[in-house]
């Protein structure tokens, strides 16, 4: 207990820490305050205004489209009579073509639009758990601090496990704070610049189970940047596998697959795992198939990442590195 | 005298593409309790090595250790408490203040906070204790290391270098707070590449070369076993130290002219040479025995003695050694 008592004194006190998660913040308020400017309070004079605008454009339309079948029947006969379709067949516009919704302006329905926030809200915060994780035991793996650690304590996969589950527990405080901060700033947000309207119990709910994931993705992050910087002994090793990952792995990878015709290259991608973790599913499609629909005619063959496929991949990349940190922290000469 | 430390036969081999280097090949030490014990050995030769395996940073190969009669690394946890030490170079978090350094440490081994305070005023940081660690001179870091080693009031201080980047006046604050620990009944193991602290401080020694013990026992002892016999022969002014040494050639001495006096090898009986030396009416005004220091039984235990127009490399030590 003592040394769990001393890791989070150590974890809070890191400058890396103060300064990753006050980014993350000041990236976090960024967005907040940049949803804010640009939506709206949609009133009934809004929405009469967006009615009228799109009912004037529908007029507009069906004199423009009868201007056009008067031109055309007047051009029969002549050179100009190319220029238009045959018997003037010029289809008129209907009023479902003049949704009033697109002529409103943005606004903030909170119901639809708060996931996305939570998304982003996840991305955040599991680039700084991340880079926090790595931080707190690479430095402590280069300045010689672990090996002074272990001088006091020998249990070698005891002391980074208390490590570890230091990060996790302040990682889970944190992320579960902002969180009830985000959710809160984004229903002000949707109070003052558009709807909190249909937030029945049942939305909260799946609110509640998104934001549960977003949790799960932040920690598996801040355990990756931790488990492989143990794993290379430096903070560097996991900002280098990181990136490699990214530029090799996404970048390349995808860009062989798509050259390739790859049937699903999205499924070698880990942000659509992310989506569908996040969204709880992913539907990739396969755009060079098709398959006959009694209803939409052709259409792709499609594949469904499910947030259990995406679960299971996180934690199977969390076992793994993690496994291999321990096995390297118990196996290994610390010189 | 109870040993607080034993070790009998420890490896440690390294492999790597280039080959396997045997760091640890069969080497064997023991510190009795209350000791301040000197090990010694060239770059290479494994103390470094030794320390690490011993406090369980490295795995061993073979052979047995023991500290305070428990087996380590096995029962390691259950002696740590009483081990402080420092393993070569002090290394710290750079922008922790040496008052968080040494709290962090206290809180992680459930010591009283009033502990750092203590141990900082022992090394000579108190008044600097609230600046960052990057911030200090290497002699500074390394008073930092001796402090938190102390900080746990240890049974047995494993000191690697300690002495390292220290003023003069920081060598002589060292060897003072090593005798004082000493006296104040705390066995001290001392690895250090100054010869002349060695064996101003330490009672016993240990001498490592290529992974092997070649020497131990009380200081005394190492000197005694390696004095050579030789004695130095001063004569009076203008007596011709050429014809005084093939006089003692003749009577069957190993004789170097140096340039005031001779120096004679294999002088088993001094006398003699008094004596052969008088027969022709020439007279001695010196006779002292060679005493041997520490450095060159150092050098000549390690193979490690500079050669004219060699340029020495690290694991080139005495012949038979080498590997």
């Amino acid at each position: 207990m003592s040394l769990y008592k001393a890791e989070i004194r150590r974890l809070v006190k890191r400058r890396a820490t103060k300064l990753f998660v006050f980014c993350g913040l000041l990236v976090l308020a960024t967005v907040a305050a940049g949803v804010f400017v640009t939506n709206q309070k949609a009133g009934p004079e809004t929405v009469a205004r967006a009615k009228a605008e799109a009912q004037a454009n529908y007029q507009q339309a069906v004199e423009d489209t009868n201007r056009a079948i008067g031109e055309c029947q007047a051009a029969q006969g002549t050179a100009k009579a190319g220029d238009y379709p045959p018997n003037c067949d010029i289809t008129a516009p209907t009023p479902s073509d003049f949704n009033p919704d697109w002529y409103m302006p943005a606004t903030f329905d909170f119901r639809n639009r708060f996931p996305s926030m939570v998304a982003t809200f996840a991305g955040v915060l599991a680039l700084v758990a991340f880079i926090i994780g790595a931080s707190f035991v690479g430095a402590e793996w280069s300045s010689g601090g672990m090996m002074n650690l272990l001088l006091w304590r020998p249990r070698r996969r005891q002391v980074l496990g208390t490590k570890l589950a230091v990060l996790l527990a302040g990682t889970t405080v944190l992320t579960a704070a902002l969180g009830v901060i985000w959710t809160a700033a984004f229903y002000v947000i949707a109070m003052a610049r558009g709807s909190t309207a249909k937030m029945t119990s049942g939305a909260w709910q799946s609110l509640a189970l998104m934001e549960a994931r977003a949790l799960v993705l932040v920690l598996v992050a801040g355990a990756l940047g931790f488990g492989l910087a143990s794993i290379g002994r430096h903070t560097a090793t996991a900002l280098g596998v990181a990136i490699g990952v990214i530029v090799v792995l996404q970048f390349g990878v995808g860009a062989v697959l798509g050259l390739a015709n790859a049937k699903y290259p999205e499924l070698y991608l880990a942000p659509f795992w992310i989506i569908a973790w996040m969204y709880k599913q992913y539907v990739a499609e396969d755009y060079h198939s098709c398959a006959v629909s009694l209803t939409g005619g052709c259409q792709p063959e499609t594949f469904t990442i499910t947030w259990q496929m995406a679960g299971g991949a996180l934690t199977l990349l969390f076992a793994l590195v993690v496994g291999v940190a321990m096995w390297t922290m118990s196996k290994r000469d610390i010189t | 005298m109870d040993a607080v430390l034993e070790i009998a036969g420890l490896r440690k081999t390294y492999r790597s593409r280039k080959g396997v280097r045997r760091a640890l090949d069969g080497f064997d030490m023991t510190v009795g309790a209350g000791e301040v014990h000197g090990f010694l050995g060239p770059n290479g030769s494994g103390k470094t090595t030794t320390l690490r395996t011993l406090l369980g940073l490295i795995r061993p190969n073979g052979g047995r250790m023991a500290l305070f009669g428990e087996e380590v690394p096995y029962y390691l946890p259950r002696v740590a408490g009483r081990v402080g030490a420092i393993v070569e170079s002090p290394q710290f978090f750079g922008n922790f203040t040496a008052q968080d350094t040494l709290s962090l440490l206290a809180d992680a081994g459930g010591l009283r906070r009033e502990r750092v305070t203590a141990v900082l005023e022992l090394v000579g940081l108190r008044d600097r204790a609230k600046e960052r660690v990057r911030t200090y001179s290497l002699g500074m870091k390394q008073r930092l290391a001796v402090a938190s080693a102390l900080l746990k009031e240890p049974k047995l201080l494993i000191l690697d270098e300690p002495a390292n980047g220290l003023d003069p006046g920081g060598i002589r604050e060292m060897r003072t707070l090593m005798r004082n620990l000493a006296e104040s009944g705390m066995t001290v193991l001392l690895s250090s590449h100054i010869l002349g602290e060695i064996q101003l401080i330490c009672d016993q020694v240990t001498i490592i070369s290529a992974g092997r013990r070649v020497a131990a026992g009380s200081v005394a002892d190492v000197l005694a076993q390696h004095t050579s016999g030789a004695v130095k022969v001063g004569l009076e002014p203008g007596v011709d130290l050429i014809g005084a040494a093939a006089i003692l050639k003749a009577g069957g001495a190993d004789v170097t002219v140096q340039t005031d006096h001779l120096v004679v090898g294999n002088a088993g009986n001094p006398a003699q040479v008094t004596r052969i030396l008088a027969e022709r009416e020439i007279y001695v005004s010196e006779l002292s025995p060679i005493a041997a220091d520490l450095e060159s039984v150092f050098l000549e235990l390690t193979g490690t003695a500079p050669i004219e127009g060699q340029n020495r490399q690290v694991d080139q030590v005495a012949a038979g050694w080498g590997q």
